[in-house]
């Protein structure tokens, strides 16, 4: 089972957040902290595994994480996940994200969680993983976007037009902080699927 | 039409949306919690608009804010609405909220059930999905009771999008619901064969949980699963499967018997690591459940191992954390062949990853044998002291006490070389494991008799310098080993070499700084260690000498008088009476030594932790039994107790009679003595039965090695315990040469007659002999004690309600309850039925007990009334135990039982009485009904109980009114003017009042704060009373109940 998702940015700002299971929002907060805690003080090249986050835990639960430019993307995990099939998975989510934003940077995080939380939808379930094909889910992804704007429809257009003027003057924030190396394959990976 | 939409839409892009929301906090840095306020404010105003469009965007909003960390269950019934909109757009945002706020305690979680389940037999399959997707994060046992049969009816569904959702989902419906697991367990089998690959691997997901907890239940798809393997190309779907083997190869023996050749297979065939990990880790599990050692597993282990090797050596630090964790499983059981790679492990200890140094000392706490234990702790004392201010060298400190203490101090062979050791550690600063040092000095100290010379000076020695240790506050962990050298030095005071030092060192004024309770250690050994010194004096005729140490306790003792700290008060003031006293008579020069000393006589042995539980209950002892009889209802309460009391009373003053002959008093303590003897709890003191000054330990407990102690105990620059390898393998070096020696007679003896004696011998395990002859005492346990270990289960699992018998064939009453109208099932429901499935559990039974309740309840229907009227006193009971809890407790769960069955029964009263407040005169609960005739109104009625026995009157109830709540209060009376309760109370009558609140808004839950002020009148008097309570509004109470009829 996965206990946890999160993703937040080198500060320790969280960009997503998912319990899977009932934690008060203060709790929450503690666990964000502590996990950015534990993560942020690790070099680069060491391994991705983590014991004893003390909040959400147990001995029985890992932290697995993966750091992409200025994101760590966190899976906290019980010991019946596979350690490097979860590593797969977050390479899974990135790049799905990767696909559906087109280029996908931390910006694209920020302003839309909750499309990130509607792809994440899509593969983990109650903490379970449900897809980890990225054809599929970029497909249902596809499908659900396609009928949102359906029911948008005409009455959707002024509020679209809007939002475009006001996402006119996005582009000034620089965009530098994209997740280019996004391609990373984990080394010794190569046929997993 | 459109039209309209259009103007709505317009009017709407001017709200901030959520991108406009992220954005204004970002541009707020500086007053980030004044924006978000004015933020919530607006979304509340939008939360109040009809546009359904409006409320998903401030729902939307919320949802950003909770990431944040506010708290929005507030919003939920509004969420509600949102999730219950047509259009999927919204019905999307609203359930996202949901999954993120929603949860057992959420009181409006009940109204969803109906919304859920017209969600999940919507013609469009992603409002199903969503609708899957929501439920799975926030389902209750009502839910998952209500809405099971619907989830087990979408696992059959045409599309495998939805069906791989309802297999999932499944999972979670059974932890809720229990009982589902056996009517649902044949589809979720089927699933298991699905076409698509996505649903069967859902399904092999949810089995893998499921068998995870319960295992010996999941035995008999063993040979399923085992055609899956050998077929199955998806990794995902083999890794679990491999790992679900993992779980019950120890369970079934033969299961892994065919494993290994398969798996051996895998290994040598895949690429995929992950997938060579787990194989590895499955073929560990396999050869520790055969532990019997068959000789063609050599081969497996080997290939294990070798593979892990190659883990390990990888450059991918994951890899090499990996390798060292499933090389921590074969130790257990193989310890040989991972001895092997100890260069390696030594290796991974330098790896400047911190995860992985800690793997690797894992596996050293395995590898340690007699001849390798100095070498390795000596390696980690180096890895200490580089690892300054770390928490990971708290690791290693624990690690070194915890590689050294395994299986009773099994490989040490030199106890000196320990204690210094643990001396060195208490050099650490900062270090919060001092308390764990501690333990060991007393443990070894204790356990191992030989030792206590050598630790008593030790110990000296740390007292003498505990300003060190003590001075800076930054080590106040540490200071905790001058609890055990004070106790030491005090225990074994006869080992001292120079105790009127060490008792100097314990009387410093400095002491006074250290904390109470080594404070409290410190005065109790300072007297042992004087009454030994005190003996030591007599003995040798210094009569001057031993009033010299009685006048220095008498001066240094009132410092610890004065402490702050009741227990160091108390034990110097006793102490320093005694030693007045002493004072006295050595003044008058009687010998007082042996009676001093006669305090502190006996030994202290260990006694097992678990001692006390495992004395076994002697035959014809019923601890359930009355010891009275106890007193039966009928008869009048005042005249029995009273004589049961007055008999009791006669039986116990007899022994404490003060005139009692010296016969008897004797006769007595040989009776105590004869019973001390043969209870267990007892502790006896070991072979001398008074420690005496002279009777030093046993002539086996001398060393064999005498110390040398011309060596000094500190040699500069160089760590003591080093001193100590050296000694020791010197040692080693001597013993072996003798052995040669031996061995070289043996030969000559025997040359020529038995030649396969002298194969050639390497320094083994056995040769090497302990420096001291260890008597370890072991824990003491009482006699006959029961080998039982089953004290370790938690009988809170929550899986554990899962562990059912999947094989037993389905009862027609383990069906999943149906939405049916109500006549036709209580024609079907006879009242004798009794579920045929054990439950193991406990919840689940009482769960059934309530269900069946209702369904008679349902049977007849004139009893319905007074039922009804039971519950509600149930119910009012169970609230005030859940407030005060606050978790999900059963009392929660059997209340939500009642009110999550909107369908099959006339809608119970959505609250009921609950505390209000109390004090001794009265208890007042309360309970708040919507107005049906005006909407903005509730009622509160409130019940006063007289619970004195006096006269209640004039009460006044007052509450605080808020913005959006104010009670009614009567025309031209100011909001600060309580409303008088219509009535007086006379004692132990109860009555009710009822008060009227006008509200702004039901969408905000409410506390208002009041008092009720009241007179009590009895024949001393009247006095005044307040009593304060807050009057709790949640957003349910202003629902309005009425009875639906279908």
């Amino acid at each position: 089972m996965i206990k946890a998702i999160l993703i937040f940015n080198n500060h320790g700002k969280p960009r997503l957040s998912k319990f899977y299971q009932r934690y008060s929002e203060d709790t929450q907060q503690q666990i964000i902290r502590e996990t950015f805690h534990l993560v942020s003080k690790r070099d680069e090249n060491v391994c991705n595994f983590l014991e004893g986050g003390l909040l959400i835990g147990g001995s029985d639960n890992k932290l697995i994480y993966r750091h992409y430019a200025t994101l760590y993307f966190v899976f906290c995990v019980d010991s019946s996940e596979s350690e490097l099939g979860i590593l797969d998975l977050i390479q899974v989510f990135v790049e799905t994200l990767d696909k559906c934003f087109e280029n996908v940077c931390e910006l694209d995080l920020i302003f839309h969680v909750d499309k990130v939380h509607n792809i994440l939808a899509e593969m983990v379930m109650g903490g379970m993983v449900l897809e980890t094909n990225m054809n599929e889910i970029v497909t249902q992804i596809d499908a659900q976007n396609k009928l949102e704007k359906s029911e948008a429809g005409l009455a959707g257009a002024p509020a679209r037009a809007v939002s475009a003027v006001k996402n006119m003057n996005l582009p000034e924030i620089p965009r530098n902080i994209n997740i280019g190396d996004i391609s990373i394959k984990v080394p010794n990976l190569p046929t997993f699927k | 039409m459109a039209l309209k939409m259009v103007k709505g839409s317009i009017d709407r892009m001017f709200d901030k949306n959520l991108q406009d929301l992220v954005r204004g906090i970002r541009n707020h840095k500086e007053d980030e919690a004044k924006y978000i306020s004015q933020c919530i404010d607006e979304i509340k105003q939008e939360l109040k608009q009809d546009n359904i469009a409006v409320k998903a965007n401030a729902v939307c909003k919320l949802t950003y804010l909770q990431m944040l960390g506010y708290d929005i269950s507030w919003a939920a019934f509004n969420i509600i609405e949102v999730m219950s909109a047509s259009k999927f757009t919204f019905k999307r945002i609203g359930y996202l909220a949901a999954s993120q706020c929603f949860h057992e305690g959420t009181d409006v979680i009940m109204l969803t059930t109906n919304q859920i389940r017209k969600d999940l037999s919507s013609p469009n399959q992603y409002d199903t999905g969503v609708a899957l997707t929501g439920l799975s994060c926030f389902v209750t046992p009502d839910l998952a009771r209500d809405l099971a049969n619907d989830i087990m009816t979408l696992m059959s569904h045409t599309k495998p999008y939805i069906r791989k959702k309802a297999v999932l989902i499944m999972y979670k419906v059974f932890l809720k619901y229990p009982e589902s697991l056996r009517p649902a367990f044949p589809r979720l089998k089927e699933k298991l064969e699905d076409p698509d690959p996505g649903v069967q691997s859902a399904a092999v997901n949810v089995i893998c949980e499921l068998a995870r907890r319960n295992p010996k239940n999941y035995l008999s798809l063993a040979p399923l699963f085992f055609k899956l393997m050998t077929s199955s190309t998806n990794n995902w779907v083999l890794i679990k499967i491999i790992k679900l083997f993992g779980a019950l190869t120890p369970l079934e023996p033969r299961l892994g018997k065919k494993l290994i050749e398969p798996l051996t297979n895998l290994i040598h065939s895949t690429s995929a690591m992950s997938l060579l990990y787990e194989c590895v880790n499955t073929v560990i599990a396999v050869l520790i459940s055969l532990s019997s050692g068959m000789p063609n597993h050599s081969a497996s282990i080997q290939l294990c191992v070798q593979k892990l090797r190659i883990l390990i050596e990888d450059s991918d630090q994951n890899l090499k954390y990996l390798g060292l964790l499933a090389m921590s499983k074969i130790l257990k059981t193989h310890p040989k062949s991972v001895q092997s790679h100890k260069d390696l492990i030594l290796q991974c200890l330098d790896d400047k990853d911190e995860s992985i140094r800690l793997r690797a000392l894992d596996l050293l706490y395995g590898m340690v044998s007699k001849k390798n234990l100095m070498e390795i702790v000596k390696k980690l004392m180096i890895h200490v002291d580089k690892a300054e201010g770390t928490t990971y060298r708290d690791e290693l400190l624990t690690k070194i006490i915890d590689i050294c203490s395994q299986s009773n101090y099994q490989y040490i062979t030199n106890f000196e070389w320990y204690i210094s050791i643990l001396v060195e550690l208490t050099r650490l600063e900062g270090t919060r494991h001092g308390h764990l040092i501690a333990a060991q000095m007393l443990d070894v100290a204790i356990r191992v008799k030989a030792i206590r010379k050598f630790a008593v000076s030790q110990m000296a020695m740390l007292l003498d310098n505990a300003h060190l240790i003590a001075s800076n506050t930054q080590r106040n962990g540490i200071c905790e080993v001058l609890y055990a050298a004070a106790w030491i030095c005090g225990e074994f005071s006869e080992h001292l070499e120079e105790a009127n030092q060490t008792l100097e060192a314990m009387l410093r004024p400095k002491v006074t700084t250290l904390p109470g309770h080594i404070q409290a250690v410190y005065v109790q050994n300072m007297v042992k260690l004087y009454a030994s010194i005190l003996q030591q004096k007599e003995q040798a005729g210094e009569k001057e000498a031993a009033q010299e140490i009685t006048q220095l306790m008498i001066e240094r003792l009132p410092q610890f008088v004065q402490s702050a700290d009741l227990e160091v008060q108390e034990r110097a003031s006793c102490i320093l009476q005694l030693i007045k006293y002493i004072q006295k008579l050595q003044v008058k020069e009687v010998p007082v030594a042996e009676e001093v000393i006669a305090l502190f006589a006996g030994e202290l042995n260990p006694v097992a932790p678990k001692a006390q539980k495992k004395v076994p209950v002697p035959e014809g002892l019923d601890l359930d039994a009355w010891i009275n009889e106890p007193p039966s209802d009928s008869e009048s309460e005042d005249e029995k107790p009273k004589t049961i009391f007055h008999d009791e009373e006669q039986r116990h003053s007899k022994p404490r009679h003060p005139e009692m002959d010296e016969e008897e008093l004797a006769r007595r303590r040989e009776a105590r003595k004869q019973e001390q003897a043969n209870n267990p709890f007892y502790i006896k003191s070991s072979p001398s039965p008074q420690k005496r000054y002279q009777d030093t330990p046993g002539v086996e407990h001398i060393p064999v090695v005498q110390i040398d102690l011309s060596v000094p105990l500190k040699v500069p620059g160089m760590p003591m315990s080093d001193q100590y390898v050296k000694l020791e393998e010197e040692r080693r070096h001597k013993q072996k040469l003798e052995k040669d020696k031996k061995k070289k007679k043996q030969k000559k003896e025997k040359r020529g007659k038995h030649h396969r004696h002298n194969s050639l011998h390497t320094e083994s395990e056995e040769d090497i002999a302990p420096a001291h002859h260890v008597d370890i005492i072991t824990e003491e346990m009482p006699e006959n004690a029961l080998p039982s270990d089953e004290d370790d289960k938690d009988p809170n699992d929550p899986y554990k309600a899962l562990d059912i018998d999947l094989d037993k064939p389905l009862a027609d009453s383990e069906k999943l309850p149906v939405q049916r109208h109500r006549n036709a099932e209580a024609l079907k429901t006879p009242e004798s039925e009794v579920p045929p499935v054990e439950k193991k559990s406990k919840k689940p039974k009482k769960k059934e007990k309530k269900h069946k309740e209702k369904e008679k309840d349902k049977g007849k229907k004139k009893e319905k009334e007074k039922k009804h009227k039971k519950e509600k006193e149930e119910k009012s009971k169970d609230k005030k135990k859940s407030k005060k809890k606050h978790h999900h407790s059963e009392e929660e769960m059997a209340e939500s039982v009642q009110n999550g069955t909107l369908d099959d029964e006339p809608l119970p009263p959505m609250s009921s009485y609950r505390l209000l407040a109390e004090n001794p005169y009265i208890k007042t609960t309360y309970d708040i009904q919507g107005n049906l005739q005006n909407d903005s109104q509730v009622t509160v009625s409130v019940i006063f109980e007289n619970k004195s026995t006096s006269f209640l009157k004039s009460m006044e109830l007052n509450v605080l009114d808020s913005l959006n709540t104010k009670m009614l209060r009567p025309e031209g009376s100011s909001v600060h003017d309580g409303i008088p309760v219509p009535f007086q109370l006379p004692p132990g009558i109860s009555n009710e009042a009822q008060f009227v609140f006008t509200l702004q808004s039901i969408v905000m839950a409410q506390k208002l704060k009041g008092t009720l002020s009241f007179i009590v009148k009895n024949d001393e008097g009247s006095t005044h009373e307040k009593l304060d309570f807050k009057l709790h509004f949640s957003c349910a109470s202003y629902l309005i109940t009425t009875p639906c009829y279908r």
